[in-house]
C-alpha cells in the first residue's frame, strides 16, 4: 500500500507548491481574481459538504450564513473599529447561533421540505436585513477603507495577499473535512444520511448530530462571507444573501461529488472557470446568455453524471455497482 | 380597519388565492405522481405569461382567448421536460433531481432575458379592464376573470383526476408505481401526462395573470415560492389541499401586505415554517 499512497502524496505536494508559486508567476489581477473565487467557492462547497454531503441534508439556504459573516465583520469594523479577523470569529459564532435556532425547526422535516424551508428562512433573513436601517437597509454598507495590512485584511495595490489568505482558508477547510470524514462524528453523519431511522434506532441522537453538522457548515460559510466583504469592500442584502450563492455552493459540491473531499474542489474549479469563461466570452451584453449556458450545463450534468465527477472517476476503476455517493431520498 | 375595507381585503385575497391554487395544483400533481419537486414551476408560469403577452402584442389576441393556446403550449413544454430530462433521472439521487429542475429554471429565466430583455411589460388594454362595484366592494375585473378562469381550470383537473379512468390510473401511479405497472398501467405515459397537465395548469394561470400582472423574466420566482408554501400547507400530492391552501395563502398574503408590504412574503414563509413544525403532512397530506 505504500506505493499507492506515495504517488498521491507527491502529487498533492506538487499541486500545493504550484498554487503557492502561482501568484508570483502570474501577476495579472484577473487570473488571480479567478483563483480567489475558485478557492472561496471550493471552501464553501466543502462547508456545505458537511451538512449536505456527509449528513445528507440538502440545505439550499447557505447564503444566510455567508451574509451573517459579511455583515458581522463589516459592522464590527464600522462601529467598533474591530479588526476583520475578530469580526470573522464573531461572525462564525453568530452563524452557529443562528444555525441552531433555524436548524432546530427545519430538522423536524426531511427531503424537499427541508430544502424549501432553508430557502424560505434565507428569504426571511434577507427581508429583515433589507428593512433594517442600522445595517444600511437595502442600500448596503461601504466598508471603511483602512491602511493596507494583514491585521486590517485590506490590500489595495495587489490581489496576491487575498490569494494567499483564501488559499490558507481553503487548506484549513480541506483538513477539517478530512478530519470529519475520518472521525466518529463523520460516521454518525453518514449513518444519518444512509438511513436516519436506522441511525436513530442505533441510539444516535439524529437532531443533535444534524445540528452539529449544520453549525459547522454555517461557521465555515460565514468565514467565506467575512472574507468576501473585505475583498469586495461593499455589501448589501441582494449580494450577500443571494439565492444564487446558496445554489452555486451546492452545485460545486454536487458536480464534483457529494461526501468527498476532492469533489467540491474539482467542482469549484470547473464551475467557476466555466462561469467566468462564458461571462468573458458572452457576457457584457447584459442579456444573460452566459447564465443560460450555465443552466444548460447544470441540467446536462444532472442527467449525464448524477453521482458527480469523483464517483465517475472511481467508476472508471471499479464496477459501477459500488457507487457509494447515494443520498437518501425517495428512490423508486 | 373598517368593515368595508376588511371585506375588500378578504375578497382581493380570495381572488388571487384561486390563481395560487391553480398554480399549486400543477405543482402538487407533478410531485404526487413523480416524487419530484419541479423547481422550474415558476419559470413555466413566466413562459406562459410571455406567450400571452406576445400573442397580445403581435396578433392582438386578448388573454381571455389566448388562455386556450397557453394551456396546450405549456402542456407540450411539460411533456418535453419529462421526455428530455426527467425520464433520465427517475432513479437518480434526490440531489440530481433537484439540480436538474433548478438548472432548467436558471436556463429558462436567462433565456427569456436573452430573448426578450429584463424589462417589465404589461398588457396595456385588456379586454376585461376596469372594476365593478358590488355592495360597496370593488372588484378588479381582470382579477375576477382570472379567479373564475382559475376555478374552472382547477375544477377540470379535479374532475379529470377523481372522475375518470385516466385519473384513476394517475392516482394509482402516484400511490405505488410498481404495483400500478403490474396492473397494466403504462406508468411512463402517466409520468408524461402528469408533467403535461401540471405544466398546463401554470399555462392557464400564466395567461390569466398576464391580464393584470407585470411580465418579466424573474416573475416566476415569487409565485414559485408561494406555491411551494401552498403545496406544503395543503399536503404534497393533494389536489384538494392545494386548492384550500391556495385560498388560505392568498388571504394571508393580502392581509399581511395590507399591514406591512415589506414583510408580506415573510408572513407566508412563516406559515410554511409553522406547517412543517406542527403538521408536516399538511392539511390533507397522505403521510
Amino acid at each position: 500500500m505504500v506505493r499507492g499512497k506515495l504517488l498521491p502524496a507527491a502529487a498533492l505536494g506538487l499541486l500545493l507548491l504550484g498554487l503557492i508559486v502561482f501568484p508570483l508567476v502570474v501577476t495579472l489581477p484577473y487570473p488571480q481574481h479567478v483563483m480567489i473565487l475558485i478557492f472561496l467557492y471550493a471552501m464553501m462547497g466543502l462547508a456545505w459538504n458537511i451538512i449536505g454531503g456527509y449528513a445528507g441534508q440538502v440545505s439550499l439556504g447557505d447564503a444566510t450564513y455567508f451574509g451573517i459573516g459579511a455583515y458581522t465583520t463589516v459592522i464590527l469594523l464600522r462601529d467598533l473599529g474591530l479588526s476583520p479577523w475578530v469580526g470573522m470569529a464573531v461572525g462564525a459564532v453568530n452563524a452557529v447561533i443562528v444555525s441552531v435556532i433555524l436548524g432546530y425547526p427545519c430538522f423536524r422535516v426531511r427531503g424537499h421540505y427541508f430544502a424549501i424551508a432553508t430557502i424560505a428562512l434565507n428569504e426571511i433573513v434577507a427581508t429583515i436585513f433589507t428593512n433594517w436601517e442600522y445595517v444600511g437597509g437595502a442600500v448596503g454598507i461601504y466598508v471603511p477603507i483602512l491602511p493596507e495590512s494583514f491585521v486590517n485584511l485590506q490590500f489595495h495595490r495587489s490581489k496576491t495577499p487575498y490569494y494567499y489568505i483564501a488559499l490558507g482558508m481553503l487548506i484549513g477547510v480541506v483538513l477539517l473535512n478530512v478530519w470529519v470524514g475520518r472521525s466518529r462524528l463523520g460516521y454518525y453523519f453518514r449513518a444519518i444520511r444512509a438511513d436516519q431511522d436506522a441511525a436513530r434506532s442505533l441510539g444516535i441522537d439524529i437532531t443533535r448530530y444534524k445540528l452539529i453538522a449544520y453549525a459547522m457548515t454555517a461557521a465555515l460559510t460565514s468565514l467565506g462571507g467575512s472574507f468576501y466583504s473585505m475583498y469586495v469592500l461593499y455589501i448589501d442584502p441582494t449580494s450577500v444573501f443571494a439565492f444564487s450563492i446558496s445554489l452555486l455552493v451546492v452545485l460545486v459540491a454536487v458536480l464534483g461529488g457529494v461526501g468527498t473531499v476532492a469533489g467540491p474542489v474539482i467542482g469549484s474549479i470547473i464551475l467557476i472557470s466555466l462561469s467566468e469563461g462564458t461571462r468573458v466570452l458572452l457576457g457584457g451584453t447584459g442579456r444573460a446568455l452566459d447564465v443560460a449556458i450555465y443552466g444548460l450545463l447544470v441540467m446536462a450534468i444532472s442527467v449525464l453524471q448524477p453521482y458527480g465527477i469523483v464517483a465517475w472517476i472511481r467508476g472508471l476503476r471499479r464496477p459501477p455497482k459500488t457507487r457509494e455517493v447515494k443520498v437518501a431520498g425517495p428512490a423508486a | 380597519m373598517t368593515p368595508d375595507l376588511l371585506v375588500q381585503v378578504v375578497v382581493s385575497g380570495l381572488l388571487i388565492g384561486f390563481v395560487f391554487a391553480l398554480i399549486s395544483v400543477g405543482l402538487t400533481l407533478i410531485f404526487g405522481v413523480m416524487d419530484i419537486v419541479n423547481f422550474a414551476h415558476g419559470e413555466f408560469l413566466m413562459l406562459a405569461m410571455f406567450a400571452a403577452f406576445w400573442l397580445y402584442a403581435l396578433f392582438a389576441v386578448d388573454p381571455v382567448f389566448s388562455v386556450l393556446v397557453c394551456g396546450p403550449l405549456l402542456f407540450v413544454v411539460g411533456v418535453l421536460t419529462h421526455k428530455l430530462l426527467i425520464r433520465h433521472i427517475l432513479n437518480a439521487p434526490m440531489l440530481a433531481q433537484i439540480f436538474c429542475t433548478f438548472g432548467l429554471s436558471v436556463f429558462l429565466k436567462s433565456l427569456a432575458q436573452f430573448l426578450w430583455g429584463p424589462n417589465f411589460r404589461s398588457i396595456t388594454e385588456p379586454l376585461l379592464g376596469g372594476r365593478i362595484e358590488v355592495l360597496g366592494v370593488f372588484f378588479g375585473l381582470p382579477q375576477v376573470a382570472a379567479a373564475v378562469g382559475a376555478v374552472l381550470a382547477t375544477g377540470a383537473v379535479y374532475l379529470l383526476i377523481y372522475r375518470t379512468e385516466l385519473g384513476r390510473a394517475l392516482q394509482a401511479t402516484s400511490e405505488d408505481r410498481q404495483t400500478a405497472a403490474l396492473m397494466g398501467i403504462d406508468t411512463e405515459r402517466m409520468f408524461t401526462l402528469a408533467w403535461g397537465i401540471g405544466a398546463a395548469c401554470v399555462g392557464v394561470a400564466g395567461a390569466l395573470l398576464s391580464m393584470f400582472y407585470y411580465i418579466y423574466p424573474e416573475v416566476g420566482a415569487v409565485f414559485a415560492l408561494t406555491s411551494y408554501v401552498v403545496v406544503a400547507l395543503g399536503g404534497f400530492g393533494s389536489v384538494t389541499g392545494a386548492f384550500i391552501g391556495g385560498l388560505i395563502i392568498g388571504l394571508v398574503q393580502v392581509v399581511a401586505g395590507f399591514i406591512s408590504p415589506a414583510f408580506k412574503m415573510v408572513v407566508v414563509y412563516l406559515v410554511y415554517m409553522a406547517v412543517i413544525l406542527w403538521r408536516p403532512q399538511g392539511l390533507f397530506g397522505r403521510w
